[in-house]
């Protein structure tokens, strides 16, 4: 289908978007990549009265680091994080976890901002953002916020910015030295949206965890940032104790059906993935072997 | 309101200017105003690539760009690319290997598959299939376009088929 009609606007400055956002509220949506805009409006899921289009902001886009704290522009697209070698250094759980968002045309038009604004629970940013602790900076006519990821993302598509506010960018803080990270989602071809999805790191001390972060996406309304992990902290490895971690996940998750899978397939899928991780961030492959089971 | 807005851009090397209602997609702007029907409308949400184009050397779906966005850019279609000869090889190579039957979404699979050995001279089958996995055939099964590809990548680093 096509689009109903709206009117557009191009944002010629931040202020600018901001002062359009201001007026027409909920009348209005955001255009900054277009990719999971375009297809909610040619479905008719969705039917702004005006599109601000904030493509050409420079000012949004682009990626520093600074004192270990890597900021990203809301307009950087997911091939400039692909080919990023400050993102592969610093944040390595992202640069592997892009590969997977959709397929190279429309990662050359999706930008990060769009992706964690839009908040599709089967996407692989959010769950990145929550696993790495990003903050994320929005602006409004009233001054900037800065959120942090696991308050950001509160439903199916839904987030606390509001339709006043403009997503301007994400602080990411550079993985400890030492750390590891997995990252692995279930999906029907590459590249489309996953059934289950997990962005782990981990730092991994004596063949123990010291830290690890499990961020489960597709698996309910928004990413989980799984508390079972804790299970996992400053203790010996053992079948049993995962197994136990894994029993706690499952009761964690409150997974949604659709057509690609049950609540229940989900469920399972994401206690493969947990052995799988745990299995692969101690490389100790006798614990992914029962993960079938 | 939704009202149209003058644009001014490169198509395929040619200056167009045209007034466009917000709402028309870069897709049915190629295809209804300027004829150029080879880019096909399959899904219009991004799923089946059978509407890929090239913005500023970038491949992108045109399902999912507004035409308004491609103020002062430089668009190519299939028609582009197969005038100046740049896929001549690989069209013939999907012809040779019959990598294409209804032909539905060979201008796609093309676009997508120049753009793969622009960037990777040497793609293996894996790099091949991850690049076009964006791309819907529902005849080949794959298998004869992957070999058209790799056929042309070895014939354009000079290695024998």
């Amino acid at each position: 289908m096509k689009a109903s009609a709206f009117a557009y606007a191009r944002a010629t400055s931040v202020a600018h978007a901001l002062e359009l956002l201001a007026t027409h509220g909920e009348r209005a949506k955001v255009l900054s990549g277009g990719q999971s805009l375009m297809p909610a409006m040619n479905l008719r899921l969705i039917s702004p009265e005006l599109v601000v289009d904030i493509g050409e902001l420079d000012e949004l886009r682009g990626i520093a680091v600074k004192q270990g704290v890597l900021t990203i522009g809301a307009l950087t697209r997911h091939v400039d994080l692909l080919k990023s070698a400050e993102v592969n250094t610093h944040v390595p759980l992202l640069a592997q976890a892009v590969a997977h968002v959709a397929h190279p045309a429309i990662r050359n038009r999706g930008t990060i901002g769009g992706s964690l604004a839009h908040a599709d629970p089967a996407s692989e940013l959010p769950a990145c953002m929550v696993t790495l602790g990003a903050t994320i900076i929005t602006r409004g006519l009233g001054g900037e916020r800065r959120i942090a990821a696991s308050a950001f993302f509160t439903g199916i598509y839904e987030t606390v910015l509001s339709p006043q506010e403009l997503l301007v960018a994400v602080e990411l803080p550079a993985a400890p030295t030492h750390s590891r990270h997995f990252f692995h989602e279930f999906a029907r071809r590459h590249g489309d949206y996953a059934i289950v999805g997990l962005a782990a790191q981990a730092v991994v001390n004596g063949g123990q965890f010291a830290d690890i972060r499990l961020g489960f996406f597709a698996v309910g309304e928004r990413p989980l940032l799984a508390k079972s992990a804790n299970r996992l902290i400053d203790v010996v490895i053992t079948p049993a104790v995962l197994s136990e971690a894994s029993s706690l996940l499952g009761e964690e998750l409150d997974p949604l059906e659709d057509q690609q899978a049950t609540a229940a397939m989900r469920r399972h899928l994401a206690k493969v993935l947990l052995a799988r991780g745990v299995s692969s961030l101690l490389s100790r492959p006798d614990l992914g072997v029962g993960a079938a089971a | 309101m939704t009202s149209a807005v003058t644009i001014s851009l490169d198509v395929n090397g040619e200056r167009i200017e045209a007034d466009v209602p917000p709402r028309l997609n870069l897709l049915d702007f190629l295809r209804e105003h300027l004829k150029l029907t080879g880019t096909h409308v399959g899904c219009e949400h991004g799923v089946c690539g059978a509407c890929t184009v090239r913005v500023n050397g970038e491949i992108v779906r045109s399902c999912l760009m507004l035409a308004v966005q491609t103020q002062d850019s430089s668009v190519e279609t299939i028609e582009g690319l197969s005038d100046s000869g740049e896929i001549a090889d690989l069209q013939v190579a999907f012809r040779a290997r019959n990598a294409l039957q209804c032909g539905f979404c060979t201008p796609g699979m093309l676009m997508a598959a120049q753009d793969l050995l622009k960037q990777s001279s040497q793609p293996d089958r894996e790099q091949i299939r991850e690049h076009l996995s964006g791309n819907y055939c529902r005849c080949t099964g794959y298998q004869a376009i992957v070999d058209a590809i790799e056929i042309t990548a070895r014939a354009r680093t000079g290695h024998q088929p």
